[in-house]
């Protein structure tokens, strides 16, 4: 009995979780073009996106762009500050920098992005800028939000290596440099992947923060939904996302997988 | 974990230039009526419009921008906004420089009155003997100097026969119990305020606060027939029959009607509301010259068409409404016989005060029961 309720409950929470996106999935094989209406089946909008020339391909890319450079820039700078952080001797120093840190994850988006947004325009002034909000302004405030998660991913995996690791190294004969990059850095690679597939997806998804600091030249693709709220959303978008949402699926299946062989193998 | 990181990113790679191969097979025009040169090629146009608001080659559409870099060797960097006001906050911040926006009537009198707009080059603009001489001198511009019509679009009551009794002539069927949960309305205060101040036969662009509060309290009534109110999620609601009611754009219910052939429309006897966006040139734009040509290439005929058919809203253009392959020609409810419809009203841009005024009632409407 207990068990059956479960169940039902388990299956309850996934119907929930997955139906909008099922929803989503079975009208971007609408023939038609409405959300509600289904006229029968047809591959017409995934045809639509990738044979035509329609603008939806400009912010796809830039979304993308964005996403990889500001994730493997904020990966390197957080990644250093983690080791700098892990190495601090003061434990007030170190509780102060693990605050600091900590604050801009809980600040609401929409306080980072009008202070970016000010600082920008501000700097702008200075420099007699006529853009003072371009591409470089929304690539710094994506690696500025970004930072935290990857420290928050790369410090707990560090406090788990030997702290003793790199001085083993250097007395074996390696160099500073040589003992980061090649005991130290393998050691925590778990955690700067995983912070660097944060700070990836972060980026890709963010409204908020790139509402207010992107200029004339570069919009992304949530900017870009966003801004069609006169008109229905036209289903080659449902495409778009149906085809996203099987990228995701398929890259955690693989990760679980090998995941999995893994530990076999250690075993 | 590498191999899976390298993985996840040659399949991100390798979908992008899927999605972004441009064939280019319709982005040219066949025959131009100005001429366009080829003097600024190279140099880049900022262009700022409403979202969804430009043929943009989906469906065997023409790529009007792309048509026009290929015209002229002008890279366009197009990107949209979702309404008058975000424009106009980010126009006026001065961080962003743009060189053609698009915006509504009643925005572009606010830009002219706050100098942020500059008048326009005529003489550039040989095209423009195509626009309707009744979309010119328009309240926000009387002298044409400043800004050419891009598109029209008038309010009306849309409803779904198979629910609706009759054929409702009136704003007043949005306060009929009959259909009490089935009714929508817009989900912005102007819109909202609109309906109940041609209802109760009052200015929309009254600057007396006794008109707001009069047109507030009969919003307030409406609270307990209303379903929702919403914006794009009414194609949505309308098509799938889950309202019976909604105000919209005349243009959008032609989308409408294709999914759900129940749908009828009326312009309502008390009036209603009529916009126009217009292209302008702002203040501190850096590429002047190629915003003349852009703006000249959004009147060819060519492009006009492509554009009000994809748009779906009236054309202002002469060279579109007179042509009889246009898909609405005649359309009786994009181009009604102005003998039998009923007033239109314009938005004006209102004193900041009464601004903040009716505001604040929107929010007291919205908080009452």
């Amino acid at each position: 009995m207990k068990k059956t309720i479960g169940n039902i409950f388990v299956g309850l929470l996934y119907l929930i979780l997955y139906l909008p996106l099922l929803v989503m999935v079975v009208f971007s094989f609408n023939a038609g073009s409405s959300t509600s209406v289904f006229k029968g089946l047809s591959f017409k909008w995934y045809v639509e996106l990738f044979t035509n020339s329609t603008d939806v391909g400009v912010p796809v890319r830039n979304t993308l762009i964005l996403a990889v450079i500001s994730a493997v820039i904020a990966t390197v700078i957080g990644t250093a500050a983690a080791v700098y952080i892990y190495y601090v001797r003061s434990k007030l120093w170190k509780n102060t920098l693990n605050t600091v840190t900590n604050i801009p994850m809980m600040n609401p988006d929409i306080v980072t992005g009008v202070s970016l947004m000010l600082l920008f325009v501000f700097v702008g002034r200075l420099v007699g800028a006529v853009n003072s909000l371009n591409f470089f302004t929304l690539l710094i405030a994506h690696i500025t939000f970004n930072i935290p998660y990857v420290i928050l991913n790369v410090l707990p995996k560090l406090n788990q290596t030997d702290p003793h690791l790199a001085e083993a190294a250097q007395d074996l004969g390696s160099t500073p440099t040589e003992s980061f990059f090649r005991v130290v850095l393998p050691a925590i690679m778990p955690g700067v992947t995983s912070g660097f597939m944060m700070a990836f997806t972060l980026s890709l998804d963010d409204f908020i923060i790139s509402y207010y600091t992107t200029g004339t030249d570069f919009q992304t693709l949530p900017l870009y939904i966003f801004n069609m709220v006169k008109k229905p959303v036209k289903p080659h978008i449902y495409a778009l996302y149906s085809i996203i949402f099987l990228l995701v699926l398929a890259v955690l299946l693989f990760t679980n997988i090998s995941g999995m062989k893994d530990k076999k193998e250690k075993k | 974990m590498k191999k899976i990181l390298s993985v996840m990113l040659v399949i991100l790679m390798a979908a992008v230039p899927l999605t972004f191969s441009a064939c280019g097979a319709n982005a040219a025009i066949e025959e131009p009526r100005a001429v366009y040169t080829r003097d600024y090629a190279g140099t880049t146009l900022n262009v700022f419009n409403w979202g969804v608001y430009i043929s943009d080659g989906s469906e065997g559409t023409l790529n009007v921008n792309k048509a026009f870099e290929n015209l002229t060797g002008i890279h366009v960097n197009y990107t949209t906004f979702e309404s008058n006001e975000a424009m106009y906050a980010k126009l006026k911040s001065g961080a962003v420089s743009y060189d053609v926006v698009i915006p509504s009537d009643y925005m572009i009198e606010r830009l002219i009155s706050e100098d942020m707009v500059q008048p326009l080059d005529f003489s550039k603009l040989t095209n423009y003997d195509l626009i309707d001489d009744s979309y010119k001198g328009v309240f926000y511009d009387p002298d044409n100097r400043y800004s050419v019509p891009y598109n029209v679009g008038m309010v009306g009551l849309i409803y779904n026969t198979t629910m609706v009794e009759g054929t409702p002539d009136s704003w007043a069927v949005m306060w009929d119990e009959k259909y009490a949960d089935q009714i929508l309305t817009f989900d912005n205060p102007r819109d909202a305020f609109a309906i109940a101040q041609f209802l109760i036969g009052v200015d929309v662009n009254s600057e007396n606060k006794a008109d707001w509060d009069a047109a507030a309290d009969k919003l307030k009534e409406q609270n307990k027939v209303l379903q929702g109110r919403v914006m794009d999620q009414v194609f949505a609601k309308m098509e799938g029959g889950n309202a019976a009611i909604a105000p919209y754009y005349a243009g959008d219910y032609l989308v409408m009607v294709e999914n759900n052939e129940d749908l009828a429309f009326c312009y309502p006897k008390e009036g209603t509301n009529i916009f126009m966006d217009a292209a302008c040139v702002p203040k501190n734009a850096q590429n002047y010259e190629a915003a003349m040509l852009y703006i000249n290439f959004l009147m060819e005929p060519e492009v006009a068409l492509a554009n009000a058919e994809y748009i779906c809203y009236a054309s202002p253009n002469t060279a579109v409404i007179n042509n009889p392959e246009y898909e609405y020609y005649e359309n009786e409810i994009l181009y009604p016989d102005p003998e039998t419809l009923p007033p239109t009203e314009y938005f004006h841009d209102i004193d900041p005060e009464i601004r903040s005024y009716y505001e604040k009632l929107w929010e007291s409407v919205l908080l009452a029961d």
